[in-house]
Formats: structure tokens, sequence, C-alpha cells
């Protein structure tokens, strides 16, 4: 065995890791699925199929809950994806140290959990669309015409709740991860206007500044816009441009929790 | 040039005030504890420590709990900021050039940690990847690795089925999979029953004969001893002294490390 240097470039680095979670996420895929998924189909099936059947529901109240549906999951799968795992590699068995000790720059290690948790988030919307879809029924006014916007949306958002579970993951101590998904989780999901149009909150105007802070609002009324444009909803310029900006600041404080975090 | 150099590092731990602190009170003198110096609320880990180490050399770092080894390795193995001072690892600075020093460093840690989600070999392949390793090159490698520490029948084990010694035995299997330069171990053998503990020594020997610079903490006399070139004694963050086993048993009248260190010191090891 000779001592040598192996010159690796950092984007090889970057996509050896990608690889290991690529690898970890399949080999757990029904247990992500099942995790992330129960809540927002169980949704469905009560708001999307039940009550609309039952008649308590107006059967165009899918196309508003469907798009609502999808931010949701996408939610739930980015945001648990990255904040779980971080909890554990930080934790007592600080199992992320092989990955520390790899020849990167730090901070594109916590970059590369966030495309990991942008990914794992738009396979959920693309397990959860299709079948939705198929739960609900036909969906009025719903089209797959803007495909590409659909998964810019999707991307986006996903990316932006990565940034927050990493943000958590890294910044709230292990024993409270529980308690604080509680706290916020819950909140941002019903004020997230995932279930009503953010127009539908003109009845209660606090409202409807307040929940401004919740980035869900936005990917909920961007995914109304490309999947059911007849639905009341946010400029979608607007949209991409407060997640972008959201993805940005909370991505950088997610980056410098990680390395405050990383290096002692 | 020195495998490793360190002029005046100095590494200084901010306690939070106690209002915050939670849990069980801190034992006083180890990282999280009251001062022993400094402003209040601070721990001094490491005070001005100067360390030349030679290239192919086995180097034993032997202390007390607490003496600032752990920090040593932390700082030079790029995963502790220096609040002072200066490192290099290979001719590259730890705080400037971290990713070079990477590259060069293959780190054992006190306790294992091990990626729980991968197999053994699972573990040691994706680390290759990391320093762009083929998986074909990594593979046989890891095969070759894990048979040498006598694990071989334990490569496709989840790591919760592997009990303590081979974790161990697993974590050198990573640290050297990536064939590095500079070998840091740190108390390698704590918790190693003693057959596995004479086997890890015969590992380490045969990689310092292959030229390999092996820089080793301990706290068991003996070890460091019979393995190292060279030995530094360490306690509260200070070098205490730094020479040859022989040189420094020679130093007292019944030849014994443990003697010297109680009389350097003030106190035994434990």
């Amino acid at each position: 065995m000779n001592a040598e240097y192996h010159p690796v470039s950092p984007a090889r680095v970057f996509g050896a890791l990608l690889l290991r979670d690529a690898h970890v996420t399949r080999r757990e895929l029904p247990f992500f699925l099942i995790r992330t998924l129960m809540q927002p189909l169980m949704f469905i099936i009560v708001f999307g199929l039940l009550l609309p059947k039952m008649g308590f529901l107006d059967a165009r109240y899918k196309a508003t809950l469907l798009p609502g549906i999808l931010g949701v999951s996408l939610t739930l799968s980015a945001i648990q994806s990255v904040a779980l795992p971080m909890v554990q590699d930080f934790g007592w068995t600080n199992e992320i140290e092989d990955r520390l000790l790899a020849p990167i720059p730090i901070p594109l290690i916590a970059i590369e959990k966030i495309v990991v948790g942008s990914l794992q988030g738009l396979i959920a919307g693309l397990v959860v669309l299709p079948v939705s879809r198929l739960i609900m029924g036909p969906i009025p006014g719903f089209t797959l015409a803007y495909a590409g916007e659909t998964v810019l949306m999707a991307l986006l958002g996903s990316a932006t709740f990565s940034a927050i579970g990493l943000f958590m993951g890294t910044a709230i101590r292990p024993q409270q991860i529980g308690f604080m998904f509680s706290l916020i989780i819950a909140p941002m999901l019903m004020f997230g206007c995932a279930y009503y149009p953010w127009r539908g909150l003109d009845v209660f105007p606090v409202m409807k500044y307040a929940v401004l802070i919740n980035p869900l609002v936005y990917v909920a009324e961007g995914l109304r816009g490309v999947l059911t444009p007849s639905v009341p909803h946010m400029n979608l310029l607007v949209v991409i441009a407060v997640l972008t900006g959201m993805l940005v600041v909370i991505g950088w404080l997610g980056m410098r929790s990680f390395v405050k975090r990383a290096i002692k | 040039m020195h495998a490793i150099e360190t002029r005046g590092l100095r590494k200084v731990y901010t306690v939070p005030p106690p209002k915050k602190r939670r849990g069980p009170p801190p034992i006083p003198g180890t990282i999280g504890g009251p001062p022993r110096g400094g402003p209040p609320g601070d721990v001094v880990a490491l005070d001005s420590l100067d360390l030349d180490i030679n290239q192919g050399e086995f180097f034993g770092m032997i202390g007390p709990n607490g003496a600032g080894k752990t920090t040593t390795i932390g700082i030079l193995t790029t995963r502790v900021r220096p609040t002072a001072g200066k490192a290099t690892v290979a001719g590259f600075d730890v705080c400037d050039n971290e990713v070079d020093v990477r590259r060069r460093i293959g780190v054992v840690p006190q306790r294992p940690n091990p990626d729980r989600s991968l197999d053994a070999m699972e573990n040691l392949v994706f680390h290759a990847a990391y320093f762009g390793i083929s998986r074909k090159v990594a593979s046989a490698r890891a095969t070759q690795l894990l048979e040498k520490l006598e694990i071989g029948s334990k490569a496709r084990a989840k790591v919760d089925e592997m009990s303590g010694g081979q974790q161990q035995r697993l974590m050198i299997a990573r640290a050297l999979i990536h064939e590095p330069q500079i070998l840091f171990l740190d108390e390698p053998t704590v918790g190693l029953d003693p057959s596995a503990r004479q086997s890890l020594w015969a590992i380490l020997r045969d990689l310092h004969k292959q030229g390999r610079t092996i820089i080793m903490t301990t706290h068991y006399m003996d070890e460091a001893d019979q393995l190292s070139d060279r030995i530094a004694l360490i306690d509260r963050g200070k070098l205490l002294a730094l020479d040859t086993p022989k040189a420094l048993k020679a130093r007292t009248p019944d030849g014994s490390l443990e003697t010297f260190f109680m009389t350097l010191a003030g106190h035994g090891i434990d």
C-alpha cells in the first residue's frame, strides 16, 4: 500500500455524496413514501372524495384542493428528508463525520443536502399527483399543459422547504425537534393556503397578510396557477420571485447553521 | 518539510452563561466545565502548542482526559477551528487549505461513527468515492482491508450488527481506503479487548513500516511506549515533554513513563 494523493474535483465529490444519498433513499423508498404521503392522501380521501360525494363540498373544491395537497406533500417530504437525517447525523452517533472528512468545502455538503431534499420532494409530488387524480376523479379545470412550469414550481417549493429542513435539523437541539415540528409544521400546513385559496382570505384581512410569511402559501398558489389556472391564484411571477428570495435567505441560514455544527 | 507543524496553537471553548445551561453540572477542568484560566466562561483546551512531526514518524500523544489531545487531532483534521496559532498538515494550512489537508489524511475517531444507513462494505466504497476512487478499485481494496482487519465475514453486515471492536476496525479500514499519507488515530484502542488491541498494534506497526506518518493519542503508557518513535506528553493544553520513549524513561529512576508523567504533571494519567 503506497501513500498517494488522489486529485479529485469538488464536483466529483458532490456527485459521490449525491450517489450515497440516492442509494439510501432508494433503499428506504417505501418508508419514505409512507412517512410523507400518508397525511396528504388521507386528506384527499376525506376532502377530495368523501365530502364531495356526500354533498358537503362542491366538486369544484377539488380544483382548489389538488394543488394544495401537492404543495403539502412536497413540503412534508422535503423538510423531513433533510431535517430528520440531520438530527441523526449530528446526534450522538455523529455519523456525518465520513462526509465531513471528504475533500470538499463544508458548505457544499450542506447544499448537497438541499439538492437531495428537493429531489425527494419532487418524487413525493410525482407520486401524489396521479394518485390524487385517481382518487378524486375528474377535477374541473385541471390541466397538465404547463408541465414545465409545474416542475419549476415544485422544485422551487421543495428546495425552499429542504432549506428549512436543513436549518431546523442543524439549529434545533435533537431533544426538541419533535416539539418544534408540532409547533411549526401544523400551523404552517393549516395556514399555508393549501386547503383554500389565498384570495379566499379576503374575508379575514389580518390573516390574509399574516400568512404571507409562510412559504407554503406561495407553493400552493403557484401550483394552482399552473395546474388549475381557472381557480383564483397569486401572480406567478410574484410567486417565483418570493420563493427564490426565501430559498436564498433560508438556504444561507441553513448553510451557516450546518457549518457551525460541522466545525467546532 | 515536516508532515505536521504547529506554532502557538491555541483553542479556547466559550461556555454558555450558566443561566442557559441545562443538564447535569459540568466537570471542572473539562470542556464545558468551569474555567481554569482566561476570561470567565472560557475553557482553554489548548495553550500555545508547538509541534514538529516528521514524515514517516509514529508520533504518540499521551495525556489525561481533557489534556487537549482530541482538540489537537480535531484541529489537525480540520474539524476544529483554532482560536490562535497556525497548523500545517502535509504543508497545507488547516484553516486556509482545509480541502487539500482532507485529501491527504485518514482519521480513526475516538468513538466509531460509521454511516449507519450503509453496510460495512458500502461504508468503505462510498467513503472511497468521496476521494474520487472508482467503485471497482474501492471494492477490491475494501475486501482486502476487511480481510486484513479480520472482519471480512462482516462485509455485508449492517453496522448495528457489528460489535464495538468490529466497528473500530471498520473505522481503521475507512481511514485507510483512500491510502492517505497521514493517519490520525484518536485513542483507537479504548474499549477493545486485549486480543483486539494486540491485533490493532500489529496493523499499526505494519502501516508504519510502509512509511506512513501516524499520529496517535492514547492514555495507555504501554501503547505509546511500544509503538511510538516519539511521544509528546500533554496536560492542560500544554506540552510537558517531547522525546523518544527511551529518552523519556531514562529521566526517571524506575524507567517508567507513568512515573515521569506524574512527576511532571503532579497527578496520574486518568
